[in-house]
């Protein structure tokens, strides 16, 4: 492997790795928030002890999200230093802005709400939580400006005598019309993600109550609660999901339609009523065809809104590729080879996982709401594989998207700008690359295994007992100096 | 003022502020196995720096970004320049980051002893190695005519470099002290004293051949007179330790370290790196800036948002003024077992 190779792979890698925790993080910080709200104004005991159990699980996943964060800020300089000389000044300031509006947020508050029970006042310390969960959106609405940015540059010119783009409209950047459809999606898929993740482990402690010493028998109304709560978020946000990806598909196809061909492995243009793919077996490259399942004019919708709409296929888009940027669009930054097309067994299975992952989810959270329906007790041991199924699914889904999205847009690494293989650090030599990536891959092996069981050990042991947080509010001063912190490490 | 100059200042703002913040708490993970006698006294030196460090933290991910938005050609020579440290402090912080949170998940001493490991190497490697990659931005490294660095790993080991890392390291550890004389109660108090007053005789003694020696290197008047305050600061500190006035002592390291690094920062100027290949090919304050547009857009942005961030990290470090002593340590071991 040469040292394209060995960044590419690694920036695959880092990046969903991160992204396996990153969904976690931005929609189990908005459901704490949701519990320890409604205790503050239900007073149900429940809702705290919910809000504390799925705390702790929240910071668990929070200290990976963070920790591989910092690698993601540093791997574009040391893998990738062209690409940032090239797009520094339209990439760089979404990445600062990122880190002084978002992570300063972030960490601060998170940090107040952990050590402040004893503190801060309650509505305060609640308040905490929000705070931190508008820093999560803050964040990925930043980093998701600077990705679609890639997907679609918008917003800047390109200076042939420094040879780089430069920016000269920040708010195109930020308002990108795939930023503006990319974001709901991503979101939406993040709290469908935290919230299947909440059913799955209420699910799992409702089927053991009463059979382990810490899960009691009376706790079951609670893990109904965590039950219900998480299903129906799992749907709502399901149907954000699926509406913002349909006009995800809709742009895709208009500013990089070389993915959307790429996504349904259709080589010939259809001119009208094109089908959707849903099985293929045989050879997805489309050589040759044994069975598939596909559904009519669907793909003309996904992509034009019509059923009767046009949509390219790779072999005429590669014509038309070639001719658009065929002349180089910024000197040293073209790839002569003339090889427009993504791999596309790739794109054509991920982008089907990703959809495929989510809808069964969905459909999982549907029929377990009906089974709990209106105080009635599951009992089947499908209920307790579906609830559990649920958070791996979307998980699987997430990862699968990304890697269609940042599959699909290749040879670019900046869509019709930049060649993925000029974007790599010409310094850096083949070992210092294989030293990195074997450590760092090496790394998260072991962090994964040390991160699930943690997780495995708090769900097992269950919430703990309500215990009345102290409330700072109704004292007088602070001179309680003897008593134990209320949370201490 | 031009904009360039503007964010190199603010730059150097965002390193001392790290530097400042994360170098105390570095200091109390390199002392954890010198200072704490026990897991308790161990659990309550890491509960000083627990609300604070990942918001300390965030001020090299903020230098980093601002590196990259206003000086694109110096965030790329740098970062793939100096990968194999970068590297190192990457998996520094990701294991010590982590064991901030995962130590106190199990009762096991084992476990425990495990990512007190983390927390010191964790600690160590990065206080050490920013250093050395500080002092060979300020001496130069070569960089070629396409701008990119031409030198390997060992290039980076020369001596100025590794007294610098000497010097981090050493006045980190009094930084950190310092820290854990003011926010702890009891023996491991004073014991923090002491420790504070030893290791910061020997920083300053690192710390002044190295900066007389950088004075030598890219000094200028400017500079001079910010070494000099940085190296009464630390006496101060120092002095203000030993008479057990452990307030004006953390002053002391912490306007120690913020005006050495301003003396940097202010002798590099209007270099961001100088190149010993040639100084044609440094990277400068102009040549390796992005365009006034992205400047001007990232000032308004920092000028709004600089000010509320001081303000909340503030308030949170007032949330957690109080000294923390054995009794505010619940017993672990019960809490946590099964
Ligand atoms: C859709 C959202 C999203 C996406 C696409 C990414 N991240 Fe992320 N990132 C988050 C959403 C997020 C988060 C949920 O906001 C995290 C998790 C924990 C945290 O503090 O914030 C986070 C953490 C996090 C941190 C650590 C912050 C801290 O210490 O508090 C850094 C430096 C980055 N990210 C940087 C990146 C970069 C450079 C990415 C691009 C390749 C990236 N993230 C993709
Ligand atoms: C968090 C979600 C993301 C995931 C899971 C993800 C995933 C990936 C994957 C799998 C690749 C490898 C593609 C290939 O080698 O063909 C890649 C490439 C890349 N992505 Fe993303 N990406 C994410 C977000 C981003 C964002 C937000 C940015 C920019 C800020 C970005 C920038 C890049 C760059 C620079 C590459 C270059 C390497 C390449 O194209 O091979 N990615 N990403
Ligand atoms: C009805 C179903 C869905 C449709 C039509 C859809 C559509 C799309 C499209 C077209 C993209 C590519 C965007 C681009 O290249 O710019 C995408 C990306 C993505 N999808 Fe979906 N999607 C669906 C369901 C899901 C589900 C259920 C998940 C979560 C499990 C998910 C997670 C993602 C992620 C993380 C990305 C990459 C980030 C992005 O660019 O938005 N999608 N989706």
């Amino acid at each position: 492997m040469d040292i394209l190779d060995i960044a590419r792979w690694q920036f695959g890698i880092t990046t969903v790795y991160h992204f396996l925790f990153v969904p976690l993080t931005i929609g189990l910080t908005a459901l704490v928030a949701v519990m320890e709200t409604l205790w503050l104004r239900t007073r149900k005991p429940e809702w705290l002890r919910l809000t504390k159990f799925f705390g702790k699980l929240m910071l668990i996943n929070f200290a990976i999200g963070v920790v591989t964060g910092i690698v993601q800020e540093f791997q574009f300089g040391m893998n990738w230093s062209d690409y940032s000389r090239f797009v520094g000044d339209v990439f760089g300031a979404p990445l600062a802005i990122e880190a002084l509006l978002a992570f300063f947020l972030e960490s601060t508050f998170l940090g107040l709400w952990i050590f402040g029970w004893d503190k801060l006042p309650r509505a305060l310390h609640a308040g905490c939580m929000w705070i931190v969960h508008f820093g999560t959106l803050a964040s990925s609405w930043f980093i998701l400006a600077a990705n679609s940015w890639m997907q679609h540059p918008v917003g800047h010119t390109y200076n042939p005598e420094t040879g780089r783009a430069e920016l000269t409209d920040f708010a195109a950047v930020m308002f990108n019309k795939v930023q503006l459809v990319t974001f709901p999606h991503v979101i939406f898929a993040a709290y469908m993600t935290a919230a299947a993740f909440i059913l799955g482990v209420s699910a799992w402690l409702y089927l053991r109550a009463g059979k382990r010493e810490r899960i009691k028998i009376e706790d079951r109304p609670m893990y109904r609660m965590g039950i219900r709560l998480g299903a129906w978020v799992v749907l709502v946000a399901g149907i954000g999901v699926a509406v913002s990806g349909d006009f995800q598909g809709k742009i895709m196809t208009e500013v990089q339609p070389m993915k959307m061909a790429a996504a349904e492995a259709l080589y010939d243009t259809e001119e009208s009523c094109a089908p959707f793919s849903i099985f293929t077996i045989g050879t997805p490259d489309g050589k040759e065809e044994k069975f598939s399942i596909t559904v009519p004019c669907l793909l003309s919708f996904l992509g034009t809104g019509s059923f009767d709409g046009e949509v390219h296929g790779i072999n005429d888009l590669r014509e038309e590729y070639r001719e658009t940027y065929g002349q180089d669009p910024g000197a040293a930054y073209y790839d002569p080879s003339g090889e427009y097309t993504p791999i596309i067994p790739v794109t054509y299975w991920t982008f089907r996982y990703m959809i495929g992952f989510g809808v069964v989810a969905a459909f999982f959270a549907g029929l377990i709401l009906f089974l709990t329906r209106k105080g009635r007790v599951p009992t089947s041991k499908w209920f307790g594989r579906m609830a559990i199924a649920t958070p791996i699914l979307m998980l699987l889904g997430n990862s699968a998207g990304w890697i269609f999205t940042e599959m699909g847009r290749q040879p670019w690494v900046v869509f019709g700008m930049m060649n993925v293989g000029r974007g790599v650090s010409p310094g850096v030599s083949t070992t210092e690359a294989w030293i990195s990536i074997i450590t760092l891959t090496g790394l998260y092996g072991v962090l994964a295994i040390i991160e699930v069981g943690l997780l495995l050990r708090v769900i097992k042991k269950g919430p703990d007992d309500f215990e009345e947080p102290p409330n700072p509010a109704l004292r007088g001063s602070d001179d309680d100096e003897d008593r134990p912190l209320a949370f201490a490490y | 003022m031009e904009l360039t100059t503007v964010w190199f200042t603010l730059i150097a703002v965002l390193w001392i502020g790290y530097f400042c913040l994360e170098g105390f708490d570095f200091g109390v993970g390199m002392l954890l196995p010198w200072l704490a006698r026990d897991d308790r006294e161990r659990r309550i030196m890491i509960n000083t720096i627990g609300p604070v460090w990942d918001g300390n933290e965030v001020w090299v991910l903020t230098a980093g970004g601002a590196t990259f938005a206003a000086f694109p050609e110096w965030y790329a020579t740098l970062f793939s320049g100096f990968y194999l440290p970068l590297l190192l402090i990457l998996v520094a912080l990701i294991v010590r980051g982590l064991a901030f949170e995962y130590r106190h998940q199990r009762p096991e001493a084992a476990w425990h002893s495990w990512w007190d490991r983390a927390i010191i190497v964790g600690s160590y490697v990065p206080a050490f190695l920013w250093g050395v990659a500080f002092a060979n931005i300020v001496r130069g490294v070569p960089i070629d005519a396409d701008k990119e660095f031409t030198g390997t790993i060992f290039t980076l080991l020369n001596p100025f470099g590794l007294l610098g890392g000497v010097v981090t390291l050493l006045l980190f550890l009094t930084h950190g002290a310092m820290f854990l004389a003011l926010k702890t109660d009891g023996d491991i108090r004073h014991r923090a004293r002491t420790v504070a007053v030893r290791s910061g005789l020997a920083a300053a003694v690192a710390a002044v051949v190295f900066l007389i020696w950088a004075q030598t290197l890219t000094g200028n008047a400017g500079s001079a007179v910010l070494f000099v305050l940085a190296a009464l600061a630390l006496v101060g500190g120092i002095a203000t330790a030993y008479v057990a006035r452990e307030g004006w002592a953390f002053i002391g390291t912490f306007a120690c370290i913020a005006l050495a690094v301003a003396g940097l920062f202010v002798g590099l100027f209007p270099d961001v790196m100088p190149s010993t290949t040639d100084a044609l090919y440094s990277l400068t304050t102009s040549n390796a800036s992005a365009t006034d547009y992205t400047l001007k857009v990232m000032t308004i942005v920092a000028a709004i948002f600089l000010p509320i961030v001081l303000g909340y990290q503030a308030w949170s470090y007032w949330i957690f003024r109080k000294r923390i002593s054995m009794h505010h340590i619940a017993d672990a071991e019960l809490e946590t077992a099964t």
